[in-house]
C-alpha cells in the first residue's frame, strides 16, 4: 500500500513540476516564437508584396479584434506615409487550406499584390501559385469586389491544371475584401500611429 | 571495474560511440543526415537533452520507485525536449524548420532513454553528467561527418553555418545525389561502420 501511495506521489509531483516549467518557458518565448514565425514563413510574401516600403512591416504590426479572432495587419509605408497594409486570410484549395497573404492600398482599395503563404497543394501544378508572377496577377483589382477566376466569369486566368488552386486563392482573397470591408474604419485610424 | 568521471565522458567518443558501436538511435542518424549543419544541430539538441535528463534521473535515481521508473523517466525526458524545442523555434527558427518532426522524436531516441536506465539510474550525479556529454557530444560528431560526408559526395559542397557554402569538389564535379536521400544514408553508415571496423580496438 506505501509503495502504491509513493509512485502515484513521485509521478504526480514530477509531472506537475515540468508542467509547470513548460508552461512558463511557453508563456516567456510565445513572442519570440510568434515573430520569428512572422520572419520565415510570411515574412517572404510579405516582402514581396510591400517591397517598395521602407519600413520593416513586421515589426510595425497591428492587431485588430474581428469577431473573436485577433487579425494582424502588417503596415507599409510608402512615400512617407503609411498607406498600404497586408494581412492573412485563407480560402480551400485542393489539398487543404490556402494561406493568402494580400496586400492593400488604403487609399484606391486596390490591391497591390498577393503571395501564398501556406498551402498543401499538387507539386508543380497548385504549387505554382507561390509564384510572385501568379500573386502580381491581383495588382490593381478592386478588394471590395468578388474575385473570381476567368472560366467562373471573374478576372483571373486559372494556373495550368490547377483551377482548384486558383479558385481557393481567389476565395480567399474575396474573404479577404470581406474583413477589409468589416475592418478598414479601424485600419485607418490605428494606422495614422506607425510612422 | 571503477571508471573516473574522465574516463565516462571519453568513452562515448569512440570506444561505445552509440551510431556507430552500438548503432542505436539511427532513426535521427539516417533521417537528418543530409547537411553538416543539420546534423550538428540534431546532435546539440540530443546532448542537451541527453546530459538533462541523466543529471535529473541520477539526481532522483533513490526518489523514484523502480515499479514506475520509465514513466518517470519519459516524462524527465518529454520536459527536456519540449523545452529544446520552444527554445530552438525562438532562437534558431530555420534549423527548427528543416529537422522538423525530429527535434519532437528525441523523446522515443533510445539513446536517451538507454542512458537514463542503464547508466543514470546507477550512477552519482557528476558521473552521469559525464556520460551524458560524452555520449551526446559522440552522437555530434558522427552525425555531423556522416552529414558532411553526404553533403559533400551529394551537393560538392560544404554548407558551414553563418558562412557561403564552400565549393568542395570544384565545378566539374557532377552532385552525386543518390547521397542525399534516404538510400544513400543506409550506404554511408555502412561504410563509415566498416571503415571504423577497420581500425583496430585496444586491447
Amino acid at each position: 500500500m506505501r509503495d502504491m501511495i509513493k509512485m502515484v506521489v513521485v509521478i504526480a509531483v514530477l509531472a506537475s513540476f515540468s508542467g509547470g516549467l513548460l508552461a512558463g518557458l511557453r508563456n516567456s518565448t510565445k513572442e519570440k516564437i510568434e515573430y520569428q514565425q512572422l520572419v520565415f514563413v510570411k515574412g517572404p510574401a510579405i516582402r514581396t508584396i510591400l517591397n517598395e516600403c521602407s519600413n520593416d512591416p513586421i515589426v510595425d504590426r497591428l492587431k485588430i479584434k474581428d469577431a473573436d479572432t485577433e487579425r494582424s495587419f502588417f503596415v507599409g509605408v510608402l512615400n512617407g506615409e503609411p498607406q498600404v497594409v497586408a494581412f492573412e486570410s485563407s480560402g480551400k484549395g485542393f489539398g487543404g487550406d490556402i494561406g493568402v497573404m494580400v496586400g492593400v492600398n488604403l487609399k484606391d482599395d486596390k490591391l497591390l499584390a498577393i503571395g501564398v503563404t501556406t498551402h498543401s497543394e499538387t507539386p508543380g501544378l497548385g504549387s505554382k501559385s507561390t509564384d510572385p508572377a501568379f500573386g502580381a496577377k491581383f495588382k490593381g483589382l478592386p478588394i471590395m469586389d468578388v474575385t473570381k477566376v476567368k472560366s467562373d466569369g471573374g478576372q483571373i486566368d486559372a494556373l495550368t491544371g490547377a483551377t482548384i488552386t486558383t479558385r481557393g486563392v481567389c476565395a480567399a482573397v474575396t474573404t479577404a475584401g470581406d474583413v477589409y470591408k468589416r475592418l478598414k474604419s479601424q485600419i485607418q485610424e490605428k494606422v495614422k500611429s506607425i510612422k | 571495474m571503477a571508471k573516473t568521471v574522465v574516463q565516462e565522458f571519453t568513452k562515448g567518443l569512440w570506444a561505445e560511440v552509440a551510431p556507430f558501436r552500438l548503432v542505436l538511435g539511427l532513426c535521427p542518424v539516417l533521417a537528418v543526415t543530409k547537411t553538416l549543419e543539420n546534423g550538428v544541430g540534431m546532435g546539440l539538441a540530443t546532448t542537451f537533452v541527453l546530459v538533462g535528463s541523466n543529471i535529473l534521473v541520477s539526481m532522483l535515481r533513490n526518489v523514484i520507485p523502480s515499479k514506475v521508473r520509465i514513466a518517470c523517466f519519459i516524462v524527465i525526458i518529454a520536459t527536456f525536449v519540449t523545452v529544446v524545442e520552444l527554445l530552438m523555434q525562438a532562437f534558431t527558427y530555420p534549423l527548427f524548420l528543416k529537422l522538423g518532426i525530429f527535434i519532437p522524436l528525441i523523446v522515443v531516441n533510445c539513446i536517451v532513454l538507454g542512458r537514463a536506465e542503464a547508466f543514470a539510474s546507477k550512477n552519482g550525479v557528476a558521473k552521469s553528467c559525464a556520460d551524458g556529454l560524452g555520449m551526446g557530444l559522440g552522437f555530434t560528431l558522427s552525425l555531423g561527418l556522416l552529414g558532411a560526408v553526404r553533403e559533400i559526395i551529394g551537393t560538392g559542397t560544404l554548407s558551414l553555418p553563418f558562412l557561403y557554402n564552400i565549393p568542395i569538389m570544384g565545378d566539374g564535379y557532377r552532385p552525386f545525389t543518390f547521397m542525399v536521400e534516404a538510400p544513400g544514408a543506409f550506404v554511408a553508415l555502412g561504410l563509415m561502420l566498416c571503415l571504423m571496423n577497420l581500425i583496430p580496438k585496444k586491447a
